[in-house]
C-alpha cells in the first residue's frame, strides 16, 4: 500500500477527474435551458373600490365623477365608448377628451389628481377593452419623449347594478 | 527538436478549463434568469396588453393574487374556483387576516384576468372581494413597449 502510494506520487502528477464534473455541469446546464422561460414584463393598475356604503359616506371629490361606459355586440367586441352622454369613436378619442376634460397639468393639486373615472361595461364585454379604457382614462404616452404622462389616477368600476341603471 | 521529442511522448491532452469556465457562467445566467419568486405567473392566462400599466416594483404588503382563465374559472394558489368557493375561500382569508390583527383592507387583491374573459366575470369577483372588505385591487397587465 505504502509502496504503491509513494510510487504513484513520485511518477506522475495526481491529476483531477474532470469528466464527471462536466457530466453534471452539463445536467444542469440542460436543466437551466429546458426550464427557462422568457419573463414578460407586467405591470398594475391600481383600484381602490371600497364598498358602496363606506364609499358613499365620504366624499372626497370635488368633482363629478368621468363616467365611461363601454357598450358590447353579442360576441364580446366593442361596440360603443360613451363618456357621459357622448359616443365616442375609439379609445384615442377618449383619451383627448380626459385631456381636454382635466388638462395636462398633473402636478400635486391639479384636476387630474382630484379627478375620479367611473369605468362600466357590459358583462359580456372582454375584459382587455376595459383595460384599453383605463389606459386611455388613466395616461398616455407623449409621442416625443416617449415618456408616459398619467391622468386621472383614480379610477373605480361602479356596483354593476348602479351602472346598469344608467 | 526537443519539443517534438515532448509532444509525441506525452498523450495530448485539450485543455478544459475554458470550456468548463464557460458552462458554468452559461448555468450562472440561467440560473439568474430563471424567476422563483413569479411563481404565480400561470401560462393559461395571456394577459391584456397595455403601455401604461405601472412596472411592479415594490412588494405588495399582503398580495392575494386571483386569476381568471378565459372561460371564467377562477384560480387561486394553483386550483381552480368556482365563484362560491372562491367566495367562501376569500372570507377564509379576511377571517385569517383579522385573527392575525390585520385587516383586509389593507391586504391587496392582485388580479389577472385572461384578456378574452368577460367582463361581467372579473366584475363578479371584484364584489366577491368587496363583500369580504377587501378594497384595494391591482389590474394586471402585460407591459407592451412599442
Amino acid at each position: 500500500m505504502r509502496i504503491r502510494h509513494s510510487t504513484s506520487a513520485s511518477q506522475e502528477q495526481v491529476e483531477m477527474q474532470v469528466t464527471p464534473l462536466i457530466d453534471v455541469v452539463f445536467l444542469l446546464l440542460i436543466f437551466f435551458i429546458m426550464s427557462f422561460k422568457i419573463v414578460v414584463l407586467e405591470g398594475d393598475f391600481d383600484l381602490r373600490m371600497p364598498q358602496a356604503s363606506a364609499a358613499a359616506a365620504v366624499p372626497d371629490t370635488p368633482l363629478p365623477p368621468i363616467k365611461v361606459r363601454l357598450l358590447a355586440d353579442d360576441a364580446g367586441q366593442l361596440s360603443a365608448i360613451m363618456m357621459g352622454e357622448t359616443r365616442l369613436p375609439n379609445f384615442a378619442a377618449l383619451n383627448q377628451e380626459v385631456i381636454a376634460l382635466v388638462g395636462i397639468d398633473t402636478g400635486p393639486g391639479s384636476l387630474a389628481e382630484l379627478a375620479e373615472a367611473e369605468i362600466s361595461g357590459d358583462a359580456n364585454l372582454k375584459y382587455h377593452y376595459v383595460i384599453d379604457a383605463i389606459s386611455a382614462v388613466s395616461g398616455y404616452v407623449d409621442p416625443d419623449t416617449g415618456k408616459i404622462i398619467r391622468l386621472i389616477e383614480r379610477i373605480r368600476f361602479p356596483e354593476p347594478d348602479e351602472a346598469s341603471a344608467k | 527538436m526537443r519539443l517534438k521529442q515532448r509532444a509525441t511522448t506525452d498523450p495530448p491532452q485539450a485543455d478544459l478549463m475554458p470550456m468548463i469556465d464557460m458552462t458554468f457562467l452559461l448555468i450562472a445566467f440561467f440560473m439568474v434568469l430563471l424567476n422563483f419568486t413569479e411563481a404565480e405567473q400561470d401560462e393559461r392566462i395571456n394577459l391584456p396588453r397595455s403601455q401604461l400599466a405601472k412596472p411592479i416594483e415594490d412588494r405588495v404588503e399582503t398580495p392575494i393574487t386571483l386569476q381568471v382563465t378565459a372561460d371564467g374559472t377562477i384560480l387561486y394558489g394553483g386550483r381552480p374556483y368556482t365563484l362560491e368557493a372562491a367566495r367562501k375561500q376569500l372570507l377564509n382569508e379576511a377571517q385569517y387576516l383579522r385573527a392575525i390583527g390585520d385587516s383586509p383592507a389593507e391586504a391587496t387583491v392582485i388580479v389577472r384576468a385572461d384578456a378574452d374573459v368577460a367582463f361581467g366575470r372579473v366584475q363578479e369577483l371584484m364584489e366577491v372581494c368587496q363583500d369580504n372588505d377587501f378594497e384595494q385591487f391591482r389590474l394586471r397587465a402585460e407591459s407592451d413597449t412599442r
